[in-house]
């Protein structure tokens, strides 16, 4: 059982805004004060560049920087620091691998496999390379509970180059089994690599990226109580080590002359430019809360209040809302989307926000997702560490709200 | 402020010049992909001036509030007169304090009148 109101005193936000609930964790997260303190430090005591200077500001600003690839590495149990790649967000990684991946193993008549359930970031650079290079765009569909369809012997064939898709989505809150998913698309064709876009998976359940054999795993810090500006791409390092670079300049390069370059090896070499530094130091403070935590306490907590709030939502409005996404709370992460009468999901979030709740609305990057629901737009909550019962009560009597002043 | 006041509330409720012109100048559909709002705008002009106009929507309260009163607001004005109109004059009509975001929901309507004219 977490301890909810001694973790939000660790969260300075909620000293400023007594009341806030908070119910948007899927856009990005709350910070820790432990987080904060840390870019604090590094921009007060050493605040240099990393892998230049001979001074021992910049020593001490590499390590710091270097550790918390360590501890990223660990987090999410890679085989090693070199496979984790730093970018600016999980988007990122996504169009790095579309770029320095995709463009050098895709060609005509190759597929790209990818989901109606992802989100925009995973689904866009696949649709724009294949119409580029004339590869066939694959899109898996979803049931009417909002699994993925099975029958991946219909979809991967010989030809299958990539699949990318999402541990977790973003908006039904459908947990894929990556795991089953991966052995039966291996087992139709070895050679399909795997993308998996975790961003909402890392800050929530274990990862162990080694038990699961995806060849990329990509996320974002600030949805797991990180600093914004941090993404991570992790990759199986003989991959990394084939692709072209993603950006030029420096730090990524080993030599220029005037008529060649060589590069730097993984995970440098797709790091041109001076990084996020304090962010990304700041990142493994994000991780070492989520571990003292326990990531698995956290994902109890989250099934627990997911499942309280179904039920209450239910109870309190019956066939007047309808909630999107698995029954099967084990398939469910922590995050409800919902249409609420005939109201607009803008008018409803905008009640909320009146009552100091705060909830997403629209179609949350997934207009595919959306168009396949049939509907132009959703409400959604999704819970994290800091959220309780309680909250789930103002987000009910918000709703009696909205239904009162709109009628 | 509550934007949800009495007036827009009403017009949401009881919109104004709702439904189809049945042989119109022009017709036009505007939409707001990120909230699914879509307004479908029909016209009849009499010469230089709008004799009639009507719309169907789906949208939030403010789209739809704003739709009826500007579409009350656009019969018998000239194009001239109506081509001048901005987003500061649908808040002032709206009456209420609209925040970034929701602005694009009160001027979906306008664009409509200006693709219109």
């Amino acid at each position: 059982m977490l301890d909810i109101s001694s973790i939000k005193k660790q969260f300075p936000i909620f000293q400023h805004q007594p009341d806030l609930v908070y119910f948007d964790s899927t856009a990005t997260s709350l910070k820790p004060k432990i987080v904060i303190d840390k870019i604090k430090e590094y921009y007060e005591e050493y605040s240099a560049n990393v892998f230049r200077g001979i001074y021992p500001m910049y020593e001490k600003a590499t390590e710091e920087f270097e550790e918390t690839r360590s501890i990223v590495s660990e987090f999410i149990n890679a085989n090693k620091s070199e496979e984790i790649v730093f970018t600016r967000n999980a988007t990122e990684s996504l169009n790095l691998l579309a770029y320095s991946l995709g463009r050098k193993i895709i060609g005509s008549g190759d597929e790209i496999v990818t989901t109606i359930m992802e989100h925009h970031s995973n689904f866009v650079p696949w649709q724009v390379l294949a119409g580029e290079v004339g590869a066939v765009f694959k899109v898996v569909n979803i049931n009417d509970e909002g699994y993925l369809e099975k029958n991946w012997n219909g979809i991967i064939t010989k030809k299958t180059k990539i699949l990318a898709l999402t541990y977790v989505s973003n908006v039904l809150g459908t947990i894929n089994p990556i795991k089953e998913i991966i052995e039966a698309v291996k087992k139709i064709n070895p050679n399909v690599i795997v993308i998996v876009d975790a961003a909402q998976a890392v800050p929530h359940m274990k990862m162990d990226v080694q038990d699961l054999d995806s060849d990329f795993v990509v996320f974002s810090s600030h949805k797991m109580l990180g600093p914004t500006g941090v993404g991570v791409l992790w990759g199986k390092e003989k991959y990394l080590k084939e692709m072209y670079p993603f950006m030029y300049g420096g730090d990524m390069i080993d030599e220029v002359y005037i008529d060649r370059t060589t590069y730097k090896d993984p995970p440098h070499k797709f790091e041109a430019g001076t990084p996020a530094i304090g962010e990304v130091i700041a990142f493994k403070e994000a991780i070492n809360f989520l571990n003292k935590v326990g990531i698995e306490n956290i994902r109890d907590h989250e099934k627990k209040i997911t499942n309280f709030a179904i039920n209450k939502l239910k109870d309190t409005f019956g066939k007047s809302i309808k909630i999107y996404g698995p029954k099967n709370i084990e398939d469910r992460g922590g995050i409800i989307s919902f249409s609420f009468g005939k109201f607009h999901p803008h008018d409803i979030a905008q009640i909320l926000a009146d009552s100091g709740v705060c909830v997403r609305a629209g179609h949350h990057c997934a207009m595919p997702l959306h168009t396949c629901l049939n509907v132009s737009a959703t409400v959604r909550a999704s819970f994290y560490i800091y959220n309780d019962e309680s909250d789930v009560s103002r987000l009910v009597e918000g709703l009696k709200k909205v239904k009162k002043i709109l009628k | 402020m509550n934007i949800y006041q009495d007036i827009i509330l009403d017009h949401y409720h009881h919109p104004h010049n709702k439904g189809k012109i049945d042989n119109p100048d022009k017709t036009i559909q505007v939409k707001n992909p990120l909230c699914g709002d879509v307004i479908e705008m029909t016209v009849l002009f009499d010469r230089n001036k709008v004799k009639e106009i009507k719309f169907s929507s789906e949208g939030c309260v403010i789209s739809q509030a704003s739709t009826s009163m500007l579409t009350d607001y656009a019969k018998n004005k000239s194009k001239q007169e109506l081509k001048k109109l901005d987003s500061k004059f649908i808040i002032k009509m709206l009456g209420i304090d609209l925040g970034m975001n929701r602005i694009k929901c009160a001027v979906l309507p306008l664009e409509a009148l200006h693709k219109l004219l």
